[in-house]
């Protein structure tokens, strides 16, 4: 049995479809990433998944129960931390944790004993009784997930946990999300916009675009699928007609996409195409501006499957928010 | 219960740290008490009434004469002697005098020739408190000014007289319950309904839908939460207030437990109706800007500040299903009235009734979806 089972689940609000026909499986244990810009839909996919907006058609089971027949039953599984922030600033870290244990029907007894265990893990145990409005973001955050881990969840969904955060935070969220998925045997679902963390945290990622999904695999096998093993980004001073084709006609060439005078060269041999394109240029008088090889990123699976870069989008609005949620 | 009593406890938390809420509902209805009540409850005094004689026979320099009796000792007016009637339309005109009563020619032969002569009084309306004073005044004057001894072996006139079974109540006492009620609207509206949004806008609920609270749990969770701090405000005020307005023996035990019963059953109702007004609303302005409005249109219909029997049908209408009019009633009777339990039985009965109603149909129309 999966943890989650998508079922051409789809949202939407009046004309406009957020969410279109996904489907997809989680198993247990596993980091499943939903990677996308923002508008892709990536948190109405959540906020499905988790019971807190009803499908328009198809449904999720989780955990076994279907968010639209057992909801109370999804929501005993799962710990949900959503994208805004919700801890309370007025209450120290131990009074809201305490909250949330009660209105999961955790006894007293186990009560103050879970949360201790939990910010020890996210390394807050020592702020235990201080006011969260005196925490940074990623105190916060940190407070949140375990928050979310009080009732021992098997399945957590994140939204965007990472968002506003500085590096060294996130690279710290990160962390402590690998030792928590390891500590407590979860499955993890993430939205995320940046490439680099759902790289480094995810054993599935699913891009989401438009509402629908357009690839779906583990990083390593995403960026293996898309054509060549090195992009090299190179900018012209000036350039002649037809040098996109003599720039595809260099050797271990895959495809050539031009912007302007910005050229962006997949090929399977990144050193061997470089020293080519810089006789090519010598020979046709043309400089080189910039140039620059890289292995294959996200970055690049994303543009390839997507077609464009990260773009912001128009939203539907959704009900409780006081501002449009950037899924 | 203990899903209720957490949602409970996070609010009061929240309040314990920050009691502005409470402040702001207290001190609003205090001040607007003491402003209002001085402002509107005083006797008016020092009106000034011009007074034209173009008669100056007897009868006329006695009735000026019981005219300067009443600036010496009512002060309700002062008068001025003008020779003419255009001066003093002009100066009635131009503010400096308030009225003019004129005594025309021919008043005294009139008088003593039995006839019945006229004097006219000619004020300035657009001040409808000073010109009634200034009329009341004049006409008892006048009443006093025709009194006759009864002849011997005449029947008699009869007289009212007028007893008041209740102390000389003030205008600020008579504020007194309204402002209670008011203090408990205050604070239901920011709790119930400023806060409610603002802590929805910032995705504060998203937290308590995702886990297994049920829907009843979570309202009754928000409106005891709020009933509560309503609860504060309103006995403070019933506190306070009374000693402020100068309620007689304002500690009482027994009035204080019976007023008690009624601010707890006001909370409710209150706090029930601004869920149900806000159980659907998203958006952190609307509670602010229907604020102003929600006010004009429960407070002032309720007879907080004037009698329901003066309002027109419409108003009389919006009396019948407001809850201030069945609370501001029920404070008048054990406050002004110190009264039991069963003068209020009606309103007691309406507001228990009115917070179920409420509540269920809050329920009814809460989402448990964003």
């Amino acid at each position: 049995m999966f943890d989650v089972e998508v079922k051409e689940i789809t949202k939407c609000f009046g004309d406009f479809c957020a969410v279109n026909g996904l489907s997809f499986t989680v198993g247990h244990g596993e980091v499943f990433g939903l990677l996308g810009p923002n508008g892709a839909g990536k948190s109405t996919l959540i906020r499905m998944m988790t019971t807190l907006v009803p499908p328009t058609s198809g449904t999720a089971l989780i955990n076994g129960f279907d968010v639209t027949r057992a909801a109370n039953e999804v929501r005993k599984s799962i710990g949900v931390i959503p994208q805004a922030m919700t801890s309370d600033l007025d209450l120290s870290a131990e009074e809201n944790m305490s909250i949330f244990a009660k209105l999961y029907g955790i006894p007293r007894e186990k009560r103050r004993r879970k949360i201790l265990e939990l910010l020890e893990a996210v390394d807050l145990v020592q702020w235990i009784d201080k006011p969260v409005k005196n925490f940074s973001g990623g105190m916060r955050r940190r407070l949140e997930i375990a928050r979310g881990l009080v009732h021992e969840p098997k399945i957590f969904f994140l939204d965007e946990p990472t968002t506003g955060l500085d590096p060294v935070s996130r690279v710290a969220v990160w962390e402590m999300l690998s030792r928590l998925k390891r500590e407590h045997d979860l499955t993890i679902i993430v939205t995320t916009h940046y490439m680099d963390e759902a790289d480094k945290l995810c054993d599935r990622i699913a891009i989401v675009d438009h509402g629908k999904l357009v690839a779906l695999d583990s990083p390593l096998k995403l960026k293996a699928s898309i054509p060549g093993k090195n992009i090299l980004e190179v900018s012209f001073s000036n350039v002649p007609s037809g040098w996109q084709q003599a720039l595809e006609r260099l050797p271990e060439v895959v495809e050539v996409k031009a912007d302007d005078n910005i050229f962006r060269i997949s090929s399977h041999n990144g050193p061997l195409t470089t020293v080519e394109l810089m006789e090519a240029a010598r020979k046709a008088g043309i400089s080189v501006a910039s140039l620059s090889v890289q292995s294959t990123t996200l970055d690049d699976v994303f543009v390839h499957y997507t077609g464009h870069q990260l773009r912001d989008a128009l939203q539907a609005p959704v009900h409780g928010t006081m501002f449009p949620s950037k899924n | 219960m203990h899903r209720i009593l957490a949602i409970i406890e996070r609010d009061l938390r929240r309040f314990r740290r920050s009691p502005t809420l409470v402040l702001v509902s207290i001190i609003m209805p205090l001040v607007q008490l003491v402003i209002l009540g001085y402002a509107f409850g005083g006797i008016i005094k020092d009106l000034h009434l011009g007074v034209v004689d173009q008669d100056h026979g007897v009868p006329s320099v006695k009735m000026k004469e019981m005219f300067q009796a009443i600036a010496a000792n009512a002060r309700t007016f002062d008068t001025t002697a003008y020779e003419d009637l255009a001066t003093a339309l002009k100066d009635l005109r131009t503010g400096k005098i308030n009225g003019v009563l004129n005594i025309p020619p021919q008043f005294s032969r009139k008088v003593l020739a039995g006839f019945n002569p006229h004097v006219a009084l000619i004020e300035d309306n657009t001040d409808q408190f000073a010109s009634t004073s200034l009329q009341g005044s004049i006409a008892g004057l006048l009443t006093a000014y025709n009194q006759k001894p009864p002849l011997p072996h005449t029947t008699a006139g009869a007289t009212l007289s007028v007893v008041e079974i209740y102390p000389y109540v003030p205008y600020i006492q008579y504020l007194l319950p309204g402002t209670i009620v008011l203090s408990i609207f205050v604070s239901c509206m920011i709790g119930g309904g400023i806060i409610f949004i603002d802590d929805k806008a910032r995705g504060l609920h998203e937290g308590y839908l995702v886990t297994p609270i049920s829907k009843f749990d979570l309202i009754m969770g928000f409106n005891l939460a709020g009933a509560f701090k309503a609860i504060i405000a309103g006995l403070v005020l019933v506190t306070f207030g009374s000693i402020i307005a100068g309620i007689p023996d304002p500690l009482n035990i027994a009035r204080l437990l019976r007023l008690m019963l009624l601010v707890v059953l006001t909370s409710l109702a209150l706090i029930s109706m601004m869920f149900l007004i806000m159980v659907r609303v998203n958006d952190p302005l609307v509670p602010r800007a229907v604020f102003g409005m929600l006010n004009t249109v429960l407070y002032f219909p309720s007879g907080a500040v004037y009698p329901i029997n003066a309002f027109p049908a419409w108003m009389k209408a919006i009396t019948v299903i407001d809850p201030f009019t069945y609370a501001v009633h029920g404070f008048k009777e054990l406050i002004l009235k110190n009264n039991g339990l069963a003068a209020i039985s009606y309103d007691l009965l309406f507001l228990s009734g009115f917070t179920i109603v409420a509540m269920a149909a809050a329920t009814m129309l809460f989402r448990r979806t964003l």
